[in-house]
């Protein structure tokens, strides 16, 4: 079984993130990290190639940089990366994005394709959705528990207050939700051992792409604004005796519905 | 000059830090409050390769680099002292012997179950009336018939009494020697070796959850093989030992003076007295200031003690230095933090209480701080 997982590099998610004048995160001063949300589709990734043999590949796009926090994946467990990597892919949207990995992933012939949930930095969660609909496969989302059978993939996918079973045939593409598994520690002779594997560069020539395509420019969606969340409002410090507060939070909690 | 630390050392580094603070750090306190020994964390350990992380990879360890080492015993000192010295003397004084002088039957035969972690190993130098004054060692040890007969008494010795604990290797007296000193020899004597016996625990003030004995020989008979490397090599086989050593303690005194670091900001920031944060006074300001500028200082001096040991350079000095100073001030930092928490800080329901009791046998394990000025001294040609 070829499995292909996409992550991405995103910058510490402890880090406090700051704009540049056109919208765009600034990296330049920001440690990175593995997408927190990928390494369950990654321990997944890792799980379902123990259990079915074959490989597993981690597709990224991103600066040259990302190559380092892959590391963490291949030490985890991937076989190899795919690092697509071109200036002109600079301020690409999730539709260009998707086009790029769709692009990579096309010729790989993979059968399973794992995505996380969403990204610690932008948290759109549609890219999944994006790439399966450029690479014309089944798309199941928010899945927190995977079986493959054959050619068959069988899942349930989380709801609210409960969840569905839903099949669908290989290859698909998969995003997993945090409650599907416990991403592993990478072994420290893993991280010894991921020196000795391969991270294949890719650039927007090498995948058939148009640069107009690519960048601000191929981008269908443009950043017009953004700020900052307000700030917590503080909360309200009752002073009553205890049994007067005590009524005034039981109010509280059942204006707010929380209790009937 | 370089300060960045490779990729490889800067995940070990995150790794480590991920696992000790997930895995360790909230069991600390428990396990030193029962002076128990924490099997299922250094089974973890084992797991996730910490208790062969400098070993190479063919005899089953991970072959990181001694930085590596050091980032990994930093961070598990900053969750559990006893965690890391238990990882810190297996790997350093209990595996490293065989690598260093071990023939390669003995390489093959020992290395791979310590590497691995599901064996424990100590090393016995350490006796009753021979510390500081090493060689005044009175364990004996004669050959005959291929045969070595063991007598004498270890005190100290970590790791040597656990269920995994494999065996230890001691310090004897094998003969005079033709300059008149002694000729001291190490000996293999596997756990199971009939008239070793491994006293109780000791009932110590820190490190509580390692585990430490009093170690016995009487008539404690091993084949003539396991003699470690060559006879008579015996000083200097641990002088050389205690020179890497010395890197584990500064490393683990730099990961507890960290500890006492970060919980005195958090409680700077938490503790409000005359109205505001104790972190606004200029008063506790300056001690974090001056604490954490010290923290920095043991690092540095850590680091380059490894990244010597790396290069293949002279390290004996700068180890020597790093493990004076970082005991030293982990010592002080331990001190203030309990200060800065004031009647908080003599209660063991806070970290830095373990943390004060923890730090005094950095000044005093594997060479005390008197030995270490000795050692630095003696380099500088006095």
């Amino acid at each position: 079984m070829k499995i292909a997982v996409c992550v991405k590099q995103v910058p510490d998610t402890t880090a406090r993130k700051e704009l540049t004048d056109d919208f765009r995160l600034n990296r330049a001063s920001l440690d990175s990290v593995l997408n927190p949300f990928d390494e369950y589709a990654l321990e997944e990734g890792i799980r379902q190639k123990e259990a079915h043999e074959g490989e597993v590949a981690m597709v990224t796009m991103g600066p040259a940089s990302a190559e380092e926090t892959m590391r963490k994946g291949l030490a985890m467990g991937a076989d190899r990366g795919v690092l697509i990597t071109d200036s002109a892919l600079a301020g690409s949207d999730i539709w260009v994005t998707a086009t790029a990995l769709a692009a990579a992933l096309r010729s790989g012939g993979y059968d399973l394709i794992l995505c996380g949930q969403e990204s610690a930095d932008a948290r759109t969660g549609l890219l999944p959705g994006a790439l399966a609909e450029h690479l014309g496969l089944p798309f199941l989302s928010y899945v927190q528990k995977l079986d493959i059978e054959g050619s068959q993939l069988r899942v349930r996918r989380q709801l609210s207050g409960g969840y569905e079973v839903i099949s669908a045939n290989l290859p698909a593409v998969v995003m997993v939700v945090k409650a599907i598994n416990e991403p592993r520690y990478p072994s420290l002779k893993g991280i010894m051992a991921s020196k000795r594997k391969q991270v294949t560069k890719l650039d927007a020539g090498g995948l058939g792409l148009e640069p107009a395509s690519l960048g601000i420019a191929g981008s269908r969606t443009e950043v017009v604004a953004a700020t900052p969340r307000p700030a917590k409002e503080p909360g309200r410090m009752l002073t009553e005796p205890p049994s007067e507060a005590a009524k005034l939070i039981a109010d509280f909690l059942a204006e707010n519905k929380v209790i009937a | 000059m370089d300060f960045e630390l490779s990729d490889e050392q800067r995940l070990i580094q995150q790794t480590a830090r991920e696992f000790a603070e997930a895995e360790v750090a909230p069991h600390a306190a428990a396990f030193d409050q029962r002076a128990e020994f924490p099997y299922e964390i250094v089974s973890k350990m084992a797991e996730l390769g910490l208790m062969g992380l400098p070993i190479p990879e063919e005899f089953g360890g991970a072959g990181a680099d001694t930085i590596s080492y050091a980032l990994a015993v930093e961070e598990l000192a900053r969750a559990d002292a006893s965690v890391a010295i238990t990882m810190a003397a297996h790997v350093s004084l209990g595996t490293m012997p065989f690598l260093l002088f071990g023939t390669s039957e003995q390489k093959e035969k020992y290395i791979p179950s310590l590497a691995s972690g599901e064996r424990l190993w100590a090393f016995g130098l350490t006796e009753p009336n021979a510390g500081s004054d090493a060689g005044a060692t009175q364990t004996r040890a004669s050959l005959g018939d291929g045969t070595w007969v063991v007598n004498g008494t270890k005190s100290f010795i970590t790791n040597s009494g656990t269920r995994l604990t494999a065996g230890v290797t001691v310090t004897a007296v094998t003969g005079p020697s033709s300059n008149g000193h002694a000729e001291v020899s190490n000996l293999i004597i596997p756990a199971e070796t009939e008239g070793f016996t491994v006293a109780k625990d000791y009932h110590k003030m820190g490190w509580r959850a390692s585990d430490t004995h009093e170690l016995a020989f009487q008539d404690a008979r091993v084949p003539e093989e396991n003699l470690l490397g060559e006879r008579g090599k015996g000083f200097r086989q641990f002088l050389t030992i205690l020179d890497g050593g010395r890197i584990s303690i500064a490393a683990l005194s730099v990961g507890l003076a960290q500890a006492c670091l970060d919980a005195s900001v958090k409680y700077a920031r938490e503790r409000t007295q005359f109205g505001k944060p104790i972190g606004s006074f200029e008063g506790i300001q300056f001690k974090i200031a001056e604490m954490a500028t010290r923290i920095e200082h043991a690092r540095l001096m850590t680091y380059k003690a490894a990244w010597l040991k790396d290069k293949g350079k002279d390290f004996a000095m700068a180890a020597g230095m790093a493990k004076l100073f970082s005991s030293r001030i982990a010592t002080l930092a331990a001190d203030e933090a309990v200060q800065i928490h004031g009647g908080y800080g003599v209660m063991e329901e806070y970290p830095v209480a373990r943390y004060w009791r923890d730090v005094k046998i950095g000044e005093i394990g594997e060479g005390t701080s008197e030995i270490q000025k000795l050692v630095i001294a003696r380099m500088l040609d006095l």
